[in-house]
C-alpha cells in the first residue's frame, strides 16, 4: 500500500477529483495548505504599504492506493493538475506500514 | 417647539449613535483576527460610559453658563433641561444634550484606532471618561460655550472661528490625542518590519457604509432643525465623501497601480471628516473641492508614520487629524454666508479677507497643543499607576483572549467544552 500525496493549485482541485473518481479511486483526503516554491509569492497593498505574501495557498491531496495502482493514480493527478506553468505543485509516494478501516477493523489492502 | 425640527434632531441622534458601531467595524476589519473583539469593545465602551458621564456633568461643563473657558454645573444631571428651550433653534436643551452625547461618545472612540493591538482594556476603560472630561469638554466649550444660552461666549468661538459639526473639537482633537497616545504607548512588536494587514476588508466596507449613513445625522443634524442649512449640510456631506473617495482611488491608481477597497473606504471617511467643520458654512461645489483636497492629502498623509516612526495602527492621525485640519482651514477659503443667508464671516474666496483663515488656524493650533499635552500627561499618569500596555505574550496571542476571554471566529469543529 502506498500514500500518494500531491500539492496542487487550488483551482485544479475539481479536475483532479473528477479524474481520480473516473479512474476508480474511492477515497481522497484534501487539506488547504500554504507554502512557497519556485513560483514565489505576490504583493498586496493596503493604504500604500506593500505586503509580501510568500506563502501561497495550495491544496494537499492524499490518496491511499494498492501498490499495483500507484503509477496510474500518479499519472492521473499529474495530467489533471497540470497547467504547464510554474507553481503546479508536486506529487510524491510513500509506503504505508499499516492500514485499518475503523468501522470494520479490516486491515491491509482490504481497508483501502 | 417645532415638531418637525424636534423629529429631525431625534432621528439624527440615533443616526450619530449608529456611527460608533460603524467605526468599530471600520477599525475592526483593519486589525488582525485575534484583536477584533478588543477593537469592537473599545468602541462600544465609549457608548456605554461617555453618555452617562455626559448626562451627569459633561454636557454642563461643555455648554452651560456664559464663561469663556469652561461651563458651570447649571445643566448637570440634565436638570430642568426638558422644558428649557434654546431660543435660536427652538429645541429643548435636553434634546440638544442627548444629541451631543453621541458626538461626545464617538470622539474618544476615534482614538482607539491608533492604540489598536496593544493597549490594556482596563486602562482604556479609565482613559475614556477622564479624557472626555479633561480634554473634550473644555475644547468644546472654547468653541461652542454659551451657544445655547443665547450667544457663544467660549473664547475661540467668540473670536469668530467656525466649526459646524466638530472638525476641530472632534477630529483634530481626537487625531492629535491619538498621536500623543501612541507616543506614550510605543510601537507594536515587530512594527514596521512585520506586516499587520487587515483581516476583513468586507467588515471595513460595512463600517464605512454605516459611518457614511450616520454622518448625515452628524452634519445635517447639527443644523439643529429641518431647514435649509440642514439640506445644504446633507448635500455637502454626500458630495465631499464621494469626491474624497474618488480622489484617494485615483492617487492610489497612479502611485501604487491598483484601486483598492481600503483606499475607497479611507477616502470616503477622509472626505466626511473634512466636510464636518464646514458642512453648514460652505455651498455650491465647494464641498467637492474640500473632498478632493482631503482625499489627496490624506492618501499621502497615511505614510508619514513610517517616516517619523510612530505606530498609529489604523491611521487616526493621517485620516482624522489631517482630514479635520484640512477641512477646518478650508472654511477660511470657502465659507459662504451669502449663499447660506448666515451671519458668519466669509472665506477668502467668497469675498472675505484672511481673518477667518487666521481664526481657524488659531483654534486648531490651540486645540492641538492643549489636547496633545493633556492626553500625553493623562496616559503617563495611567501608565505609572495601572499600566497601559498589555504584556508582550498577550500582544502576541491576541487581545481578544487576553482582555476579554473570547474568540472572534470559532470556525472548525475542534472548539471547546464547558469547563
Amino acid at each position: 500500500m502506498k500514500l500518494v500525496t500531491a500539492i496542487i493549485k487550488p483551482f485544479k482541485l475539481d479536475d483532479v477529483k473528477s479524474a481520480l473518481k473516473e479512474s476508480g479511486v474511492v477515497g481522497v483526503t484534501v487539506t488547504e495548505v500554504r507554502g512557497f516554491g519556485r513560483q514565489g509569492g505576490h504583493t498586496e497593498t493596503y493604504r500604500g504599504t506593500e505586503y509580501q505574501v510568500d506563502f501561497l495557498p495550495k491544496v494537499k491531496v492524499e490518496v491511499i492506493v494498492d501498490d499495483a495502482d500507484v503509477s496510474g493514480v500518479v499519472d492521473t493527478i499529474v495530467s489533471s493538475a497540470g497547467t504547464d506553468k510554474i507553481g503546479d505543485g508536486k506529487v510524491w509516494v510513500t509506503t504505508i506500514d499499516e492500514l485499518v478501516r475503523i468501522r470494520t477493523g479490516e486491515r491491509g489492502a482490504e481497508a483501502i | 417647539m417645532d415638531s418637525g425640527n424636534v423629529a429631525w434632531v431625534l432621528v439624527s441622534t440615533a443616526l450619530v449613535l449608529f456611527m460608533t458601531p460603524g467605526l468599530a467595524f471600520f477599525y475592526g476589519g483593519m486589525v488582525r483576527s485575534r484583536n477584533v473583539l478588543n477593537m469592537l469593545m473599545m468602541n462600544f465602551w465609549c457608548v456605554l460610559i461617555v453618555p452617562i458621564v455626559w448626562a451627569v456633568v459633561g454636557f454642563s461643563l461643555a455648554f452651560s453658563g456664559k464663561g469663556g473657558f469652561i461651563g458651570d454645573l447649571s445643566w448637570s444631571t440634565l436638570k430642568g433641561t426638558l422644558f428649557q428651550i434654546d431660543e435660536a433653534s427652538g429645541l429643548p436643551i435636553m434634546l440638544i444634550a442627548i444629541f451631543l452625547a453621541t458626538f461626545a461618545a464617538i470622539t474618544p472612540a476615534l482614538i482607539s484606532g491608533a492604540v489598536a493591538d496593544r493597549m490594556k482594556f482596563s486602562a482604556w476603560a479609565i482613559f475614556v471618561p477622564l479624557w472626555s472630561l479633561l480634554v473634550y469638554c473644555p475644547v468644546a466649550f472654547w468653541i461652542y460655550g454659551g451657544l445655547f444660552n443665547g450667544e457663544v461666549t467660549g473664547w475661540l468661538g467668540k473670536r469668530g472661528s467656525l466649526d459646524f459639526a466638530g472638525g476641530t473639537v472632534i477630529h483634530v482633537n481626537a487625531g492629535i490625542a491619538a498621536l500623543a497616545a501612541v507616543l506614550v504607548l510605543g510601537k507594536r512588536k515587530g512594527w514596521p518590519k512585520e506586516g499587520h494587514p487587515p483581516h476583513s476588508m468586507p467588515l471595513v466596507m460595512i463600517g464605512t457604509g454605516i459611518l457614511w449613513f450616520g454622518w448625515f445625522g452628524f452634519n445635517a443634524g447639527s443644523a439643529l432643525g429641518a431647514n435649509a442649512v440642514a439640506v445644504q449640510s446633507f448635500t455637502n456631506t454626500f458630495l465631499a465623501a464621494a469626491a474624497a473617495g474618488l480622489a484617494w482611488c485615483l492617487v492610489e491608481r497612479i502611485k501604487d497601480g491598483h484601486v483598492t477597497t481600503l483606499g475607497a473606504a479611507s477616502g470616503v471617511v477622509a472626505g466626511l471628516v473634512a466636510i464636518t467643520p464646514g458642512a453648514g458654512f460652505v455651498a455650491g461645489m465647494s464641498s467637492i473641492w474640500i473632498g478632493i483636497a482631503a482625499g489627496v492629502i490624506c492618501a499621502f498623509a497615511v505614510s508619514v508614520k513610517f517616516k517619523f516612526g510612530f505606530d498609529d495602527s489604523l491611521d487616526v492621525v493621517g485620516v482624522h487629524f489631517v482630514g479635520g485640519l484640512v477641512g477646518s482651514l478650508l472654511i477660511g477659503l470657502f465659507a459662504d454666508p451669502v449663499a447660506l443667508k448666515g451671519t458668519f464671516s466669509a472665506g477668502l474666496l467668497k469675498g472675505g479677507g484672511l481673518s477667518l483663515l487666521g481664526e481657524q488656524a488659531l483654534a486648531n493650533g490651540v486645540t492641538i497643543v492643549f489636547s496633545f499635552a493633556v492626553t500625553f500627561a493623562l496616559l503617563k499618569v495611567l501608565d505609572a499607576t495601572i499600566g497601559i500596555r498589555v504584556p508582550e505574550e498577550d500582544e502576541f496571542s491576541g487581545l481578544d483572549v487576553s482582555q476579554h476571554a473570547e474568540t472572534s471566529y470559532n470556525f472548525g469543529e475542534v472548539t471547546m467544552g464547558r469547563g
